[in-house]
């Protein structure tokens, strides 16, 4: 009877969630509110005022050509890094559920780059770029090669060859519970009815798996924008500032410029980019679901 | 030969090709890490010289380490992503599976749906909106930050949420309601029962959720570099940075703190594999 109050309710809720919901409010909510206010004000750092300023942040956040072609490079990036990433995972997850000697060993193989974080996983390439990758150019083309992170495009390679090597491995794994959701009877009576192999996998297997696509490019895509700490250890934005993706750039504008409210309002925009391309991916990919 | 033998070769032909394709990637992936591992034991000149060689002209050498460790200070480093890790997984653990517990009992109270769906909502926003307001509130008008507390409370903070969702569904879906009637009846406290009789049935998930977020809060550089900035504070992702950004052209060094960064995690893993690997799989797949 006591139970229905609301007074016993909310001593129930604040002493079981009180400090879940404290916290998630003192970090999550109150922050993301408190940046929208920021947007609208020219704020340093430093004073104690923060002079309003209307709009006027994300007309300059509008007309910031640096933020834009960082925008369109991440854009770019996360296309290329996305797919390979992808079809990647999928290749090794079919490889390894294939039933092959030593799957399992494999299966945690490929997801060691997942352990380590990405600012030591980015001095390791750039040392594998820098020195292992010349010395091998050296060696084969004679003379001394350049390394792939001097210039513009060959940073955005490495960038994108770091990135799938880094994510591959975990996708692999949603892959592999895909293929695992499979049942072997639905694959058997295909086979039954005369497909290949090829055509079992094409037309019975991949549509049952469309879920583990949904979410592996959802959690690719969401990664990839707003990738940093491979960028900052990698290629550092270098050179001449044409590898600065659009999370390091709002990072640059907030903390070395001191534009705080832009730096804000810049990163609410890429956070509106990334939700529309996350979402609409999803929405595009649940449409088709098929259940077995 | 017969039709079934003939398939029986096709299909052994086929595993050897996988296999041989799956060793060809494999060796690329671990490739890196090998290289950190051969010039980890040659001097600096060595490795100028030549990267590939798998053993220096001046021959093998430990000096790296024993200068690298002092250099980053590792074992203050080691010791706060430890105490940082170990404490934050704790207390997310234990905060958002009462939580969870909570919500999922009160499914018709609007409140907690509220809150339930404002936590699933904002998932999606990236950490880079919240790093500005984060600095300026926490650092500027109070003036917390360089304390281990304070980036043990936001890593908490950060992850309720996530966490949340799968002790939701982990109670949802196994820990029937007549469970918890019953040991009300026998006597238990509404504490009694979540501590006796739901939380022991959670065991997997909250292994899931250790798993996960003990990798995050040890690999995450952005938010622990805006709080710490104190070097007795570092962890380890902000020391090798540190580190790197000082004495990067010392590169036998920055091969033994880049080892060093690796070692305690790849330690683990040799370990807990296939905890590690399960945990993570039913965490993206519930996720």
């Amino acid at each position: 009877m006591k139970q229905n109050t609301l007074s016993y309710k909310i001593k129930q809720y604040f002493m079981f969630a009180g400090p879940g919901t404290i916290l998630f409010f003192c970090v999550v909510i109150v922050p993301f509110i408190y940046g929208l206010y920021l947007t609208f004000t020219s704020w340093d750092g430093v004073s104690s005022t923060k002079p309003w300023v209307g709009l006027s942040n994300y007309a300059a956040a509008f007309a910031d050509k640096d933020y834009w072609a960082a925008l369109g490079r991440t854009a770019i990036y996360s296309v290329f890094a996305v797919v390979l990433i992808n079809i990647l995972a999928f290749f090794l997850a079919y490889l390894v559920t294939s039933g092959v000697k030593g799957q399992n060993f494999f299966r945690s193989g490929f997801f060691v780059p997942n352990l380590i974080g990405g600012i030591v996983l980015g001095y390791v390439w750039k040392f594998v770029f820098n020195r292992a990758f010349v010395a091998l150019g050296s060696a084969i083309a004679g003379g001394t090669a350049p390394s792939l992170l001097s210039t513009p495009n060959g940073a955005m390679f490495c960038l994108i060859v770091v990135s799938v090597w880094q994510y591959a491995g975990y996708m692999m794994l949603i892959y592999v519970a895909g293929f695992m959701s499979v049942s072997e009877d639905v694959k058997e009576a295909s086979s039954i009815d005369g497909c290949t192999a090829s055509q079992t996998m094409w037309n019975v297997t991949v549509p049952l798996m469309r879920a583990s696509f949904v979410q592996c490019l959802f959690l690719s895509i969401t990664r990839c924008f707003v990738v940093y700490d491979v960028n900052l250890s990698l290629t550092k934005g270098e050179p001449f500032g044409s590898s600065v993706m659009a999370a390091m750039h709002v990072y640059n504008q907030a903390f070395t410029y001191k534009n705080y409210g832009l730096g804000q309002a810049e990163a609410l925009i890429l956070f509106v980019v990334c939700a529309i391309v996350g979402v609409t991916q999803v929405m595009i990919g649940k449409k088709g679901e098929v259940e077995a | 030969m017969t039709e079934n033998e003939k398939a029986a070769r096709q299909k052994k032909i086929s595993h050897i090709i996988m296999w041989i394709v799956l060793l060809v990637l494999f060796i690329c992936f671990i490739t890196p890490f090998l290289l950190v591992i051969i010039n980890v034991f040659k001097t600096k000149a060595d490795i100028t010289a030549n990267p590939l060689a798998l053993i220096g002209a001046h021959g093998f050498t430990l000096k790296n380490f024993p200068e690298a460790m002092k250099k980053m200070n590792f074992w203050t480093v080691f010791g706060n992503s430890a105490i940082i890790t170990i404490c934050s997984t704790i207390l997310t653990i234990a905060v958002s599976s009462t939580a969870a517990f909570v919500i999922v009992r009160n499914q018709k109270w609007k409140f907690c749906t509220f809150i339930f769906s404002l936590m699933i909502a904002s998932m999606v926003i990236p950490f880079q909106v919240l790093m500005v307001p984060l600095v300026s509130v926490y650092g500027g008008t109070l003036g917390v930050l360089n304390h281990r507390l304070t980036l043990i409370l936001m890593h908490v903070g950060f992850s309720v949420s996530m966490a949340m969702f799968m002790f939701h569904g982990a109670i949802r879906t196994n820990i029937p309601l007549e469970l918890e009637e019953a040991a009300t009846i026998d006597g238990c406290s509404r504490w009694q029962t979540y501590w006796k009789i739901v939380f022991p049935l959670l065991k997997p998930t909250v292994a899931t959720v250790a798993i996960i977020n003990a990798m995050a809060y040890w690999n995450d550089y952005l938010l622990p570099s805006l709080v710490l900035t104190k070097k007795e504070l570092y962890t380890i992702p902000i020391a090798t940075q540190a580190f790197y950004g000082t004495y990067s052209t010392d590169i036998g060094l920055v091969m033994a703190a880049l080892l060093l960064a690796m070692l305690p995690i790849l330690i683990l893993y040799v370990f807990l594999q296939r905890y590690i690997v399960q945990g993570v799989t039913a965490g993206a797949v519930k996720g």
